[in-house]
This record gives C-alpha cells, sequence and structure tokens, in this order.
C-alpha cells in the first residue's frame, strides 16, 4: 500500500522535526545509565557486608538496570508527546484530512515512534549493562552467562513496551496532561507501592512494568513466587499494550477529530 | 463539487448544525457566511470526514471523503492557522504533509514561494504571526494541488495586503475550474471575494443565492421619517399616507418609521398634505453588513448582553460597508472618539453609518461626531421580527457609550 509508506515518510519528518524527541530520548538514555552507575557502585561497595542469602541472590544484570525505573519516565513523555502533539496543536485535523485511514495513519505513527525506541532502548539497555558491570568490578556479569543476553535484549525490549502503551493510552485521553498526569504517577508511585505491600502484591505483579520487568532479571530474587517467567512476564506487559492499541485505534475511528 | 445533503450534527441536546442542504460548484468562489459558533467550522469538519454527522451526508465529487484513498491531492482545507507544531519549522510542517500525501519535497518550496514564506522557511512556527500561520495553512492546502478547497477563515489575521492576496488567489484558484469553499463572518469581505453565497445562521441555512441577487435584494435605500414623539396617531396618519402613494413604512423600534419606495421630496409632501410635523426626513442605505446582520440576527449564538466601551474589540479592522465596497471601507475616521460597536456582539445592526449614507447629526441638538453610534434601535420591518426578542433597553445611548 503506497499510503503506508507515505504516512511512514511522514511520520519520520514530524518525529525528527520537533526538539521534545531529542530531549526526551536523550533523558531516558542518561538518566537510566547514570543512575545503573551509580547503584551498581553502590552495590559494589555494599558487597562485602550483605548477608550470605543476598549474595546468593545478588543479580548484578539486573542491578545495572536499576536506572529503568526513573529513565522510563522519559520514555512516557516521548510516547505521549508524540501522540498527544497531534491533538494539543491541532495538527490531528490536516493530518486526517490528508490520511482519512485513520488505523493506517494511527498505526504508521506508532510503528516509526516505537522503532526509533527500540532502537534507543536497545542502545540504552547495553549502554547501561557495560557501565554498570564495569562500575562492578570482581562482581561483574558477562554478556554470555546464560541469560544475560536475554535481559539485555530484554531490557531494550522493556523499554519499548513502556513507550507504546504510554503512546496507546495518550491515544485514548488525547490530551498531554491528562496523559501524563495518569501515567507518570502510575509507574512510579502506584505500581511499585501495590507491589511492596503484601496483601497487594499478588495482583500488583500483574501490572505491565511489573510483569515486564521480569524480563531483565536473571537472578530470581528470594523467596520470589512469581507466577510467571521472563518472556511470561513481558507477554503480560504486552497484552496490557495490545489492549490500550485496541482501545485508541476503536476511540480514534469512532471519535470527531 | 461539495454536497450536503440534510446534513446534522448534534452535541447532546445542542444542536450544531440543522438539516443543512447545499452544493458547491466549481470554477466560483462560494463564500459560508455566518456569525461565530453558527456552525461553519462544524460543517466544513463533517465535509472533510473529521466529523461524522448526526444525519444526513456530506460528499466531495459524489463521494463521502472518509474512504478515499488520496485525499490529499482532491482536497486541500485550512482549518485551523494555528494547528502547526510551534517546534516544528515552516518547511518541516509541509515536508511532512507533503510526504503524507506522496508528494516530492520540490512541491514544498513551490508553495512557500507561492504564498510568500521562503524566507523564514526554516523558523520555527512558534514565531509565526497569525498572518503568517494563515499563509502556512494556505500552502499546506495548496500542496497537493487539489481540485477542492475548503478554507475556514482564511483572511483572520491578514493585514490588507495580505487580504487583497488571498482574495486574487481565491477568484484565481475558481477560475481554473476549481471548486473553492471559504468561510468567513465577514460580509463585506465575502461581497468581494464569493460570486456565491450560503449563509447559515444556528446552523440552518439561511441563504444560498449569488452575490450579485444578495446584493441586489438586501442593499435597498430607505428613508427614516420621524414624527413627534408622543403622537402616535400623526405617525399611524403618515404611515397610512406613505402606503396610499406605493410607499411601505416599517416602524423602528424607537418609533420612527423606515420608509421604502419613495423619494425624499414626495415624503415631505405627504407629510404636508397629512398634516403631519416630522422631526427627521434623512436619506439612507442599507450596507450588505446591516443586510446580513438582519438576517442572522435572531440565530447569533453568541452575543454581547450588553455593548458598552467595555465591550468585546470590533471584528478585523474593516467597518461595515455599503452595497459596493471600494476596497477598504473607512471605520469611524481618526480622532473621533466614537467606539467602533462590534457589529455581532451588539443587537444594534445600524450601529455605524455605511460610507454612503449621509452625515449622522444628533437628533437633539447635542453636537453627535460623524460617524458616531446611531442613537436609534435596530430597524425592524414588519415580519421580521427575530426570534430573540430584540434587546432594545440595551441598546447604547450615545451619551453612555462615549
Amino acid at each position: 500500500m503506497a499510503v503506508v509508506g507515505q504516512v511512514l515518510r511522514s511520520e519520520w519528518t514530524k518525529i525528527r522535526s520537533v526538539r521534545s524527541t531529542v530531549w526526551t530520548l536523550a533523558t531516558a538514555v542518561v538518566v537510566t545509565v547514570a543512575v545503573g552507575v551509580l547503584i551498581c557502585t553502590l552495590a559494589r561497595k555494599d558487597f562485602g557486608s550483605m548477608p550470605d542469602e543476598r549474595r546468593l541472590a545478588f543479580d548484578p544484570t539486573n542491578t545495572s538496570f536499576a536506572g529503568m525505573g526513573l529513565g522510563q519516565l522519559a520514555m512516557i513523555v516521548f510516547g505521549v508527546l508524540v501522540v498527544t502533539n497531534e491533538y494539543s496543536t491541532g495538527m490531528i485535523r490536516t493530518s486526517l484530512a490528508a490520511v482519512p485511514q485513520r488505523g493506517v495513519f494511527l498505526f504508521c505513527k506508532l510503528l516509526v515512534a516505537t522503532a526509533l525506541v527500540f532502537a534507543v532502548g536497545l542502545a540504552t539497555s547495553f549502554a547501561a549493562f557495560f557501565a554498570g558491570q564495569a562500575a562492578l568490578g570482581a562482581h561483574r556479569a558477562h554478556l554470555g552467562d546464560p541469560g544475560v543476553l536475554r535481559a539485555v535484549v530484554g531490557g531494550g525490549l522493556y523499554m519499548t513496551m513502556i513507550a507504546l502503551f504510554s503512546m496507546a493510552v495518550a491515544a485514548m485521553l488525547r490530551s498531554p496532561m491528562l496523559s501524563l498526569g495518569i501515567l507518570m504517577p502510575f509507574f512510579f508511585l502506584i505500581s511499585n507501592i501495590l507491589g511492596n505491600v503484601s496483601a497487594t502484591r499478588k495482583v500488583g505483579r500483574y501490572l505491565p512494568d511489573q510483569a515486564g520487568s521480569k524480563i531483565m532479571q536473571v537472578v530470581a530474587p528470594v523467596n520470589d513466587e512469581t507466577p510467571y517467567g521472563p518472556w511470561g512476564g513481558f507477554a503480560i506487559m504486552a497484552a496490557w499494550t495490545a489492549a490500550a492499541l485496541v482501545g485508541g485505534y476503536v476511540l480514534l475511528n469512532k471519535r470527531d477529530a | 463539487m461539495i454536497e450536503a445533503v440534510g446534513l446534522t450534527k448534534r452535541y447532546g441536546p445542542r444542536t450544531a448544525v440543522q438539516n443543512l442542504s447545499f452544493q458547491v460548484r466549481p470554477g466560483t468562489v462560494t463564500g459560508f457566511l455566518g456569525p461565530n459558533g453558527s456552525g461553519k467550522s462544524t460543517t466544513m469538519r463533517m465535509i472533510l470526514g473529521l466529523d461524522s454527522p448526526t444525519a444526513g451526508r456530506a460528499t466531495i465529487g459524489g463521494r463521502p471523503f472518509r474512504p478515499n484513498p488520496h485525499a490529499a491531492r482532491q482536497v486541500g482545507a485550512l482549518l485551523d492557522a494555528k494547528a502547526v507544531h510551534g517546534g516544528r519549522s515552516a518547511r518541516a510542517h509541509l515536508l511532512s504533509l507533503a510526504q503524507l500525501a506522496g508528494l516530492p519535497a520540490r512541491r514544498v518550496d513551490e508553495v512557500l514561494a507561492m504564498v510568500g514564506l521562503q524566507d523564514v522557511a526554516h523558523r520555527r512556527a512558534k514565531g509565526f504571526s497569525l498572518g503568517m500561520g494563515q499563509r502556512l495553512g494556505i500552502a499546506a492546502a495548496l500542496l497537493g494541488d487539489p481540485q477542492v478547497l475548503l478554507f475556514d477563515e482564511p483572511v483572520n489575521g491578514l493585514d490588507p495586503e495580505g487580504i487583497l492576496w488571498v482574495r486574487n488567489l481565491m477568484k484565481q484558484l475558481a477560475a481554473e475550474g476549481r471548486t473553492v469553499f471559504v468561510s468567513s463572518h465577514l460580509m463585506s469581505e465575502m461581497a468581494l471575494t464569493a460570486e456565491h453565497l450560503i449563509v447559515i445562521g444556528r446552523g440552518q441555512l439561511l441563504a444560498d443565492m449569488p452575490v450579485k441577487d444578495f446584493i441586489s435584494a438586501h442593499s435597498a435605500d430607505f428613508a427614516r421619517v420621524r414624527t413627534p414623539d408622543g403622537a402616535a396617531e400623526q405617525r399611524e396618519k403618515l404611515a397610512a399616507a406613505i402606503a396610499e402613494a406605493g410607499g411601505a413604512a416599517a416602524p423602528e423600534p424607537d418609533g420612527a418609521l423606515r420608509v421604502t419606495g419613495l423619494p425624499l421630496p414626495r415624503i415631505s409632501d405627504l407629510a404636508h398634505t397629512a398634516g403631519v410635523r416630522l422631526w427627521e426626513l434623512s436619506p439612507h442605505q442599507a450596507s450588505l453588513e446591516e443586510a446580513y446582520m438582519r438576517m442572522t440576527q435572531g440565530a447569533v449564538d453568541y452575543r454581547a448582553a450588553a455593548a458598552g466601551p467595555a465591550g468585546p474589540p470590533a471584528p478585523g479592522g474593516y467597518g461595515p460597508q455599503g452595497a459596493v465596497p471600494p476596497g477598504y471601507a473607512p471605520g469611524p475616521p481618526p480622532g473621533v472618539p466614537a467606539p467602533p460597536p462590534n457589529p455581532y456582539a451588539q443587537p444594534d445592526p445600524a450601529g455605524q453609518p455605511g460610507p454612503y449614507a449621509p452625515p449622522q447629526g444628533h437628533p437633539y441638538g447635542t453636537p453627535g461626531p460623524y460617524g458616531a453610534p446611531q442613537p436609534y434601535g435596530p430597524p425592524q420591518p414588519y415580519g421580521q421580527q427575530p426570534p430573540a426578542a430584540p434587546a432594545d433597553p440595551t441598546v447604547p445611548h450615545p451619551q453612555d457609550v462615549r
């Protein structure tokens, strides 16, 4: 379909012609890597005083991804802005007047943004891993160790999925403030709270970020009773995203632009 | 050709567009006229498939817009000049739209030159004036060299030179055989640009006719005749005499008569014969703007309750004009402290005399400046009472205004 190629090119022009793209993605990279290195440095100093139990469960790979929790917020901002820019500027009407096939328009937009996020996310993940392992010194993991490569690639996939989920939610909500106001506290606070309170832990682990972040673990934590594996967790996250995408598509198709 | 058949749009209990049917033909500029909030933009969005109608349908070239795979090359639209990402340069904005339509990048530079934005092509749209934004929006509409063009208020924010440019562009596009549909809330602008008029108010069709017919139907000369206050029987007597002589007399809310069909000397003679004293006998010409406002008066949604010095500013810089306005008609002369009444916010359509109307002295002797708001209420011919009762008490008295 010629239209798909046209929309993809157009969306790529849109993404690279605004500064928010560079700012949000650069923030995601810097924050993720920097916080990861910081935590790894602290962990190395701490390692000697850790109880045996925790030493056994020490996961150097996952420790280098400690910055993901913060870095993902920048990815959320990127995802939200990519979609809501169209609405907050009114550009959506011009776009849809040129491409009345709304499904094509939405999925091309998300495809371009997702591909960019995947490239940046993967680079971030590898950078965070290598920098973090360097900071861990003797306690480091190697890319060739079992499960490590999957976890590092998984870090890139996790960031991509978080951004895509944000885009889909933003497509439903349309307003940047509303989308950020819901997504940021949810992923930064609510999800953590639900995951750390024993009463809600069983529910909390089915939330997209908690399920998805399982893919970045190599060594299971102590007393881990998570009923799904790394890919199972990622599938749960993908299911959330798929549901949000269906919602975004249905609403875009039905609503007045 | 654009066609609307029974187009209706409701938002909950509010009806924005009500059973609208019209055709926009190629080869002419069709003006789409209506006060703010009368449903012009909603109609345009429905034509473009952006909003779905509650009932009825809109087609372009006989087909509904939305399944059209080559939309951008067949239909160009300017809906909102501000609908640009402020951080994006003019060129990047147009490039993304050109790519969307499968057009080469060279076309972007062509349209930028066409609208005169080539020198600011790499500047971010955030710093654009409203006029530059309008030009950018027009450039976007022209990108695909489409046969059907829709422009929503394209002259908003443009300077006189820009307005002239848009006017000529519209005419040129139509002369090339394209369908050009231009909305505006300024009658004066449409009288100069369009050949055909579609007038709506409160979402309903009020007129669908050539501009020429609209002008000849609505800009008749009339005389204002005032008999002594408190002598209603004198007025009735004169009205009867005028009717007998073949003229038409319609009372105005302030008690004067609006007389058509008789020359001034004849009215004077009739009054003399009938033994009626006159306090005023003055020639007037109903401007097109006035005719339009009388037509849409009952259909204005957002009217200021009371007009005064704190009222909203007059729209644009173009005052109400006569039947064939010579370019830019003058507003109130400079230096005159009369506040230009907003013709859309005020229930008094005769706020300012057209350029052909004679100077209006204040009827009660106090010196009224040339071009001051007319102290009398809006002319209300019989049988044309607007649905909303004329807000007579809110008509500003000149002393209050100043």
